[in-house]
């Protein structure tokens, strides 16, 4: 028979999201998802050896939703960091904003990496040997400094080197986990870093957080076409789960020539950057951020690039952005990352 | 059977995304071809996939015929007019992937695990290649569903030794970019390939240097040599370092041929490139011109040679 061709079902983003049964088989295909309304239901489901598990399971609402509402009600303000595309500097990104973030002593910051197959933030943040320490009320946080905490799954893993080989719904257990069971306490900032693409880790983090309140994402891109072809799919993913974008970032925006100051555009734009995307899907355009070699030092050795070289172009363009982000959530760029005294 | 037509396959891989797989997997593709082989692209990003841009094929579709899908050709087995001396007769390049399916470039793809299972397994089974030589798999970042799923199909497919009616999974080709950052996550790739049994053909360390234009000084943007070192840790062929080529991103991105200012060296080598960017050709025969050419050259005369001796 000859595969057809038709659109592939996309996901249900207004379906409540209720308990997963456990299942006896591996999901099917059409598989509505077992945590569907429809699980069980579903023409695709007849002849599937899980279907009376499905429909039987108890329906409503996922009872663990208003646990991680309940733990997450102390955060005052859950930023995505979002892209389509791998290896455009979410990961930095999100270190910067963190960073940048926890600057203001006034402020808390966290810092969950739900990337399960290649978490980088641990070793960016300079934290990659730490474990996790389980208390009687949760997982505690590493914490970097006073008021920058961080959760990764690679503390959780024997040997650091290990590939985590997981499909999706076991990827998802362990995020619901980390929004559930980690004591994060009283934040101001929750900064959620995401692995590439539009599928089961972004399902999930959006499903989860929705009930309580995500201010929004932070789009990455890199300038050339490759990158912002895939952002697009981003932005239309942000649009159909609705939510917030508050702005796009252009990593890696040209690079000056250490040699004859020469600046080159590594990845040209050749197709406007993501200045001309932002203009045309009418969303705020947070800054450009230059290619700086020591911001990729910094991120190996796990220093805050920030600190390490304040007086560089990539600094200031990192910390206009952090104040960018800090505005389109409603706050006054002075609260969220005080003006340095010359 | 599917796959029946296929004669080799090759996987990319890399744990880290953004890394070059795709890139990687282009210039692998035009080479084997310019070296005569007939090759196959197949792209499991299923999320994100890049190859169509990569090939300039964007507003290609796939077609449909009795018992599958057609792949889209890129060119067509031919000779290309002399560059240095003599012609040159090249292998025809198809490729297959998500993008040519979609009806909208900037659609996005939201799809949990198990349907990207099935696509993955229907990519595997139900494509009509014609005869080739080499199939190269493009893989998107992870060791995740897409993986999973690959692999299984795969095993169940082909054979881990040449054999005359099956294919040959000769292995993968793991690309990373020098810093730590990335060099930690494909060293679980490398595991991952371990476990699985998946034979590593050879390191590549991609984005290792960026030469100026104007002064066609070297910098390491990314640093240097990581790559190689991970290779040894792992007992595993490390094929080369590729550096920047603002003038193959030009070419991708703009279809224009690479000119070079005086005096770029590439390895050592001094590049020739063409005399004017011009936007004519066949995207193959521009290629001839990059900087990166005689680099891929050896990369893939060295997995051939190598594929030969264990068959």
């Amino acid at each position: 028979m000859a595969p057809s061709l038709e659109e592939p079902i996309q996901v249900d983003f207004d379906a409540p999201l209720k308990v997963a049964p456990k299942l006896v088989a591996p999901e099917p295909e059409h598989c509505p998802g077992p945590e569907s309304e429809k699980a069980g239901l579903a023409d695709n489901c007849a002849g599937c050896p899980n279907q009376a598990i499905c429909a039987s399971a108890p329906k409503g609402p996922d009872p663990d939703i208003p646990l991680i509402t309940a733990r997450l009600s102390s955060v005052k303000h859950k930023i995505l960091v979002l892209s389509g595309k791998g290896g455009v500097g979410k990961s930095t990104f999100s270190t910067m904003l963190s960073h940048g973030f926890s600057a203001n002593p006034d402020s808390t910051v966290g810092l969950m990496d739900t990337d399960i197959c290649g978490p980088s933030i641990p070793k960016m943040m300079g934290v990659e040997e730490e474990t996790i320490h389980v208390t009687a009320e949760g997982w505690e946080p590493v914490w970097v400094s006073e008021n920058l905490g961080v959760m990764s799954v690679q503390f959780m893993l024997p040997n650091r080197d290990d590939a985590v080989i997981w499909r999706g719904p076991k990827k998802n257990g362990l995020i619901k986990k980390f929004l559930m069971d980690v004591t994060w306490g009283e934040l101001d900032f929750l900064i959620v870093d995401t692995p590439p693409g539009t599928s089961d880790e972004h399902l999930s983090v959006n499903s989860f957080l929705k009930a309580s309140g995500v201010d929004g994402a932070v789009l990455v891109t890199t300038p050339q076409e490759v990158s912002l072809l895939d952002v697009r799919k981003e932005i239309d993913f942000c649009r159909k789960a609705s939510i917030p974008i508050l702005g796009i970032v252009e990593n890696m925006s040209g690079f000056v020539c250490p040699g004859c100051k020469h600046e080159s555009q590594i990845f040209r734009a050749s197709t406007g950057g993501a200045r001309k995307l932002a203009k045309d899907e009418n969303i705020a355009f947070l800054g450009a951020v230059p290619l700086d070699p020591r911001i990729g030092m910094a991120c190996d050795y796990g220093e805050s690039f920030l600190t390490a070289y304040p007086d560089s172009p990539a600094c200031s363009a990192i910390k206009q952005v952090v104040r960018r982000v800090g505005e389109q959530m409603g706050l006054r760029a002075e609260d969220v990352l005080p003006e340095e005294d010359q | 059977m599917p796959l029946d037509n296929v004669r080799n396959i090759v996987l990319v891989l890399s744990g880290k995304g953004g890394v070059g797989k795709s890139s990687i997997t282009t210039q692998l593709a035009l080479t084997l071809s310019l070296q005569g082989h007939t090759v196959g692209v197949l792209d499991i990003d299923l999320t994100g996939p890049s190859i169509p841009r990569f090939f300039g094929i964007e507003s290609s579709k796939v077609r449909q015929a009795p018992g599958g899908w057609i792949p889209v050709d890129v060119h067509a087995k031919q000779t290309l007019p002399p560059r240095n001396s003599e012609e040159q007769a090249i292998g025809a390049l198809s490729c297959m992937s998500l993008g040519f399916i979609l009806p909208n470039r900037s659609d996005a793809v939201i799809w949990r695990g198990p349907k990207k299972t099935a696509m993955v397994r229907q990519f595997l089974t139900d494509v009509l290649w014609p005869e080739i030589d080499y199939l190269l798999i493009d893989t998107p970042p992870g060791t995740s569903d897409e993986h999973i799923s690959l692999l299984e199909t795969l095993l169940k497919n082909t054979n881990p030794t040449p054999s005359a009616n099956l294919p040959y999974l000769a292995g993968a080709v793991v690309v990373t970019t020098p810093q730590a950052i990335s060099i930690s996550d494909v060293k679980k790739e490398l595991n991952f390939c371990r476990k699985t049994a998946i034979r590593v053909l050879g390191v590549v360390e991609n984005m290792a240097g960026f030469v100026c234009p104007n002064c066609s000084e070297c910098t390491n943007v990314f640093s240097k040599g990581g790559g190689e070192i991970m290779a040894r840790d792992f007992a595993v062929p490390f094929l080369g370092s590729v550096p920047i080529d603002p003038a193959f991103v030009q070419l991708v991105e703009e279809g224009t041929r690479p000119v070079y200012p005086e005096g770029t060296k590439v390895d050592g080598i001094e590049v020739a490139g063409a005399l004017d960017a011009s936007p004519e050709g066949l995207f193959v025969d521009k290629y001839r011109d990059c900087s990166l050419y005689p680099l891929f050259d050896g990369f893939v005369k060295r997995l051939v040679q190598d594929i030969k001796t264990i068959s």
